[in-house]
């Protein structure tokens, strides 16, 4: 990939995936409440949401908390940016931790025992995460012999053939990302939560706002290198990804009230079995298959 | 519309009431009038809300946490009082330990009557303090209200 399309991609992420993102989570919205059995809001209310957020006085609990939540949009942003520029997974995988850390400490810098736990809590939803997204970068070294996604992208198999396991993994921590399942963690958008919005419970108006959008890039991020197994079939890639997002709302509707000390325990149990155990047959069959 | 009337989300207090209004404005929450499709969300949290809903005749106990959840709320903001106890303080207003309507401790936009309030009226009650919203959001635009 050159370095035109490596920018062209960049700015096209850039732009695009708030949009995209924010239809997902309209779309969302709308099916959680047909599987309720209620009429939902409008697709396009998200835009609505933030729009009016973005009009609200200004109030901080502590001013530090614009310059954080500013850099956790940004750092999120710029990850996004580099995924879809084609740079490094690794580079990538790192950028997207930092930025919650950011968001981390804007919820500190509240300073109000909500927020804190919140933050503690998000710290937890990281450390989760985290492990996973590792594993998915050393994955794709192992199968493609190249951290980059410009290359990932030129191999001419889908990566799913060989890390089925991993990709499984990286689908149930998508509940995670998505800020669904655990209705106690961080900022889940159930109505009635243990934390009332956790880790963004004390931001308000425009830093809410970021917030907002920065999930909306995460969450095309996420979905992005999902479809990344399927480099060499965009359109069944596609599909696939359409089908786990589906699943992920039905599950959200199924299990509303997992907690995280559940959350940590099975995400790291699939983790460990379904991702680790894929790296680790991956190296024992012949390491890097390139 | 603008976008402060499509996006109301509201925080509920309960300022003693008898759980009367409160299971009614809950009501309007499930299937059967599910205030979501008016982009209504029921948050817990003052920082994130637009709407103060208040149900029951204040008290000299709670008072001070209308008061104090009240000024957490950022402008655009609006009052909803919720039920004939939040409205005048109905037939408790003349308790020793009651103050009154919500209105005797913060400013209320628009009242809401019932005992208990049917979740129609509330939803009418939130539809009027959009206009309300509106308003108030056009005043912070110009600075008004910072
Ligand atoms: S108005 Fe009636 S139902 Fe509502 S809180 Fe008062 S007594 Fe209860």
């Amino acid at each position: 990939m050159n370095l035109v399309m490596a920018a062209a991609g960049a700015v096209l992420f850039l732009i695009l995936a708030p949009v995209i993102g924010g239809l997902i989570s309209g779309v969302d919205r709308v099916l959680t409440a047909r599987m309720q059995s209620r009429r939902g809001p409008p697709v396009l209310q998200p835009f609505y949401d933030i729009s009016k957020l973005w009009h609200k006085e200004r109030a901080f609990a502590n001013p530090v908390e614009m310059i954080l939540t500013s850099g956790y949009l940004v750092l999120i942003a710029l990850s996004g940016a580099i995924l879809f520029s084609g740079g490094d997974l690794l580079l990538v995988v790192f950028a997207l931790a930092l930025s919650h850390t950011f968001l981390i400490l804007a919820a500190y810098a509240a300073n109000a025992p909500y927020s804190t736990v919140g933050a503690e809590r998000e710290l937890i939803g990281v450390m989760v995460a985290e492990p996973i997204l590792i594993l998915l970068a050393a994955g794709f070294f192992m199968v493609t012999g190249s951290f980059f996604v410009s290359d990932i992208l030129a191999d001419t198999t889908s990566a799913i053939v060989y890390l089925p396991g991993v990709f499984l993994a990286l689908f149930a921590v998508l509940t995670l990302k998505l800020r669904k399942s655990p209705f106690d963690i961080a900022t889940s958008h159930h109505a009635h939560q243990e934390l009332v919005k956790g880790v963004t419970s004390s931001l308000s108006g425009r830093t809410l706002a970021k917030v907002e959008l920065a999930h909306w890039y995460e969450t095309i991020i996420i979905l992005a290198m999902m479809l990344l197994f399927f480099a060499a079939n965009p359109i069944l890639g596609i599909i696939v990804v359409i089908i786990c997002y589906f699943l992920e709302i039905l599950m959200d509707n199924l299990f509303p009230r997992v907690t995280w000390k559940m959350t940590v325990k099975s995400l790291w149990t699939i983790t460990l079995i379904l991702g680790a155990t894929n790296i680790a047959v991956l190296g024992i069959l012949g390491g890097v298959i390139v | 519309m603008s976008s402060a009337g499509k996006s109301p989300w509201l925080l509920h207090y309960n300022a003693s009431s008898c759980n009367g209004c409160d299971i009614e404005i809950l009501a309007a929450l499930t299937p059967l009038y599910d205030v979501e499709r008016f982009g209504i969300i029921n948050t817990g949290n003052p920082a994130h809300a637009d709407i103060f809903v208040v149900t029951g005749s204040v008290n000299e106990q709670n008072k001070e946490v209308l008061k104090n959840l009240y000024d957490q709320i950022p402008e655009p903001k609006v009052v909803l009082a919720v039920g004939i106890c939040a409205s005048s303080g109905g037939v408790f207003r003349d308790c020793y330990n009651v103050s009154g309507g919500v209105d005797t401790i913060i400013p209320v936009d628009v009242y809401v009557p019932g005992c208990s309030v049917r979740p129609e009226a509330l939803i009418e009650g939130v539809v009027k303090a959009l206009g309300v919203l509106e308003e108030k959001r056009a005043a912070v635009d110009n600075g008004g209200l910072r």
